[in-house]
C-alpha cells in the first residue's frame, strides 16, 4: 500500500494547485456580465433554438463498439503480463478469444457499423 | 514512514513546478518553431528571444474576466477544465525520469511511484481526461461546443483502442506493467528496434498519441472553420488556459510515454549511451518527441472526420490486433 502513497499525495497536490489557480482567477478576474455576453456564441448572430439537440445515433454505436473492444484490451493486459508462464496453451486460448472477437468485428464492418457518412 | 512522506511531497512539488514551466515554455517553443517553419519571426518581443512571453500570456489570462455565460451548468462548467488539468498533471506520478540517484547519502529513485500497474494508471487517467472534454462541451449549452465535444469523444475513444494495442505489444515484450521494469527490459535493445512488431507498435502508438492529444493533423475537435473553437467555445480566461495546459502537457506526456515504452527510457544509444547521465537522455528523447509533434503540425493539413474514423477503426485497429498476435506467436516460438 505504501507504494501508492506518493500517487495519492501527487493527486492531492495536483487538485490543490488546480483549485488555487481557479480561485486566483476568480478573485483577480472579477465578473462584469452583460446581456450580450450571456448569450451562447453563434458567430455574432442571435442563437436559434437550444443546444440540447438530439445526437446522431452514430456516436452511440461508436461508444458501444469502444466498450466491446476496450474490454477485450483489458483481458489482454493480464494475459500479456503472464504470457511467458502460460506458454503455448495461453497463446492458443487467446487466439480462440481473438478469433471470436474478430468474427464480431467483421460482422460490424459488414453491417456498415464502421461507415461514417 | 515520515521520511517516505517528506520525500514524496518534495518530489511531487518539484515535478509539478517543472511540468508547469515546461508546458508554459512548450507554447513558446511551438510558436517559435512554427514561425521558423513558415519563415516568420514569431514572438520575440517579451524578453530576450521572447523568453518572457509565456509569463506574460499566463498573467494576462489570469487577470482576464472570469466569465460564466448565463445558460451554463455552473458546477460542471468549472469542473471540466479542472479535470483536464488534474489528469494531465496526475499521469506523471508513474513516469520514470531516470535510474536512482545518490543524494544526501540516500538512494532516490527518479520516479514518484513505481507501482506494479504503472501503465494501467496512465491509461486509466487518460480515459478520465476525456470527461473534461465531454463535460466542458456539454455544460456550455452551445451547439458548437456540443458538436466539438461529441466529435472529440468519438475520436478519443476510437484511438484509445489503438493506443492500448500498441502498449499491449510492449507489455508482451517486457512481461510487466511496471514502467521501471519496462525500461529495464530495454537495456540491450530498445523496443522500437524489435522489428517488425516493436516498430509497428511504436508507429501505432505515435499516430494514436497525436489523435489522443487533439493535435494536428487530428485536431478536429477545434476545427476553427466549422466549429469555432469546439468544446472550448464558451470558455475564456484561465479556464480556457487550463484546457490548453492539459493539451500541451499531454503532448509532453505522449513523448515521455514513447520514451519510456519504446525508446529505452534512460538508456542511451549503444555506443555513446554512457556519455550522458540517464535523466539527460530522457529529457533529450522527450524533447525530440515534442519537436516531432510541432513538425507534424507545420507539415500536414487537417483530415476530415470520416477519414479519421475510417483510419482508426478500419486500418489501425486490425493492424494493432494482428501486431499483438504476431508478437505473441514470435515470442512463443523463440521461447521453445
Amino acid at each position: 500500500m505504501t507504494a501508492y502513497l506518493p500517487i495519492f499525495i501527487h493527486l492531492l497536490l495536483a487538485v490543490l494547485l488546480t483549485a488555487a489557480l481557479l480561485g486566483a482567477h476568480a478573485l483577480l478576474g472579477g465578473r462584469r456580465p452583460t446581456v450580450a455576453k450571456d448569450e451562447p456564441y453563434e458567430s455574432g448572430v442571435w442563437p436559434i433554438g437550444s443546444a440540447r439537440e438530439r445526437i446522431p445515433i452514430r456516436y452511440y454505436l461508436i461508444a458501444m463498439l469502444f466498450i466491446l473492444f476496450d474490454i477485450e484490451a483489458v483481458f489482454l493486459y493480464p494475459w500479456a503480463v503472464a504470457f511467458r508462464d502460460l506458454g503455448v496453451v495461453g497463446l492458443v486460448e487467446m487466439l480462440v478469444f481473438l478469433g471470436v472477437l474478430f468474427v464480431g468485428f467483421v460482422y460490424a464492418w459488414q453491417r456498415r457499423a464502421l461507415e461514417w457518412e | 514512514m515520515t521520511g517516505l512522506l517528506v520525500e514524496a511531497l518534495i518530489k511531487s512539488i518539484v515535478l509539478l513546478l517543472v511540468l508547469l514551466t515546461a508546458t508554459a515554455y512548450l507554447t513558446l517553443l511551438e510558436r517559435r518553431l512554427l514561425a521558423k517553419f513558415q519563415l516568420r519571426f514569431g514572438p520575440n518581443r517579451a524578453g530576450p528571444l521572447g523568453l518572457l512571453q509565456p509569463l506574460a500570456d499566463g498573467l494576462k489570462l489570469l487577470f482576464k474576466e472570469s466569465f460564466v455565460p448565463a445558460q451554463v451548468d455552473p458546477i460542471i462548467y468549472w469542473l471540466a477544465p479542472s479535470i483536464s488539468m488534474v489528469t494531465a498533471l496526475f499521469v506523471y506520478a508513474v513516469i520514470p525520469f531516470g535510474p536512482s540517484i545518490q543524494l544526501f547519502g540516500r538512494s532516490i529513485p527518479l520516479v514518484l511511484a513505481d507501482v506494479n500497474v504503472g501503465i494501467l494508471v496512465v491509461l486509466a487517467t487518460s480515459s478520465i481526461g476525456v470527461y473534461g472534454i465531454i463535460l466542458g462541451g456539454w455544460s456550455a449549452s452551445n451547439k458548437f461546443s456540443l458538436l466539438g465535444s461529441l466529435r472529440s469523444s468519438a475520436q478519443l475513444i476510437s484511438y484509445e483502442l489503438t493506443l492500448g494495442l500498441g502498449v499491449i505489444a510492449v507489455v508482451l515484450l517486457a512481461g510487466s506493467l511496471s514502467m521501471v521494469q519496462i525500461v529495464e527490459a530495454q537495456r540491450d535493445l530498445w523496443f522500437v528496434f524489435r522489428f517488425p512488431y516493436g516498430t509497428v507498435a511504436f508507429m501505432l502508438f505515435l499516430i494514436a498519441g497525436v489523435a489522443e492529444t487533439n493535435r494536428a493533423p487530428f485536431d478536429l475537435p477545434e476545427a476553427e472553420q466549422e466549429l469555432v473553437a469546439g468544446y472550448q467555445t464558451e470558455y475564456g480566461g484561465f479556464k480556457f488556459a487550463m484546457f490548453y495546459i492539459g493539451e500541451y502537457m499531454s503532448v509532453i506526456t505522449i513523448s515521455a510515454l514513447a520514451t519510456t515504452l519504446f525508446l529505452g527510457g534512460w538508456y542511451g544509444p549503444p555506443v555513446i549511451g554512457r556519455w550522458l547521465p540517464g535523466i539527460v537522455w530522457v529529457i533529450l528523447k522527450i524533447f525530440a518527441g515534442v519537436f516531432w509533434f510541432v513538425w507534424l503540425r507545420a507539415t500536414f493539413p487537417r483530415v476530415r472526420h470520416d477519414q479519421l474514423m475510417t483510419l482508426g477503426w478500419k486500418v489501425l485497429l486490425p493492424v494493432g490486433l494482428v501486431n499483438v498476435l504476431l508478437a505473441a506467436v514470435v515470442l512463443a516460438l523463440r521461447s521453445r
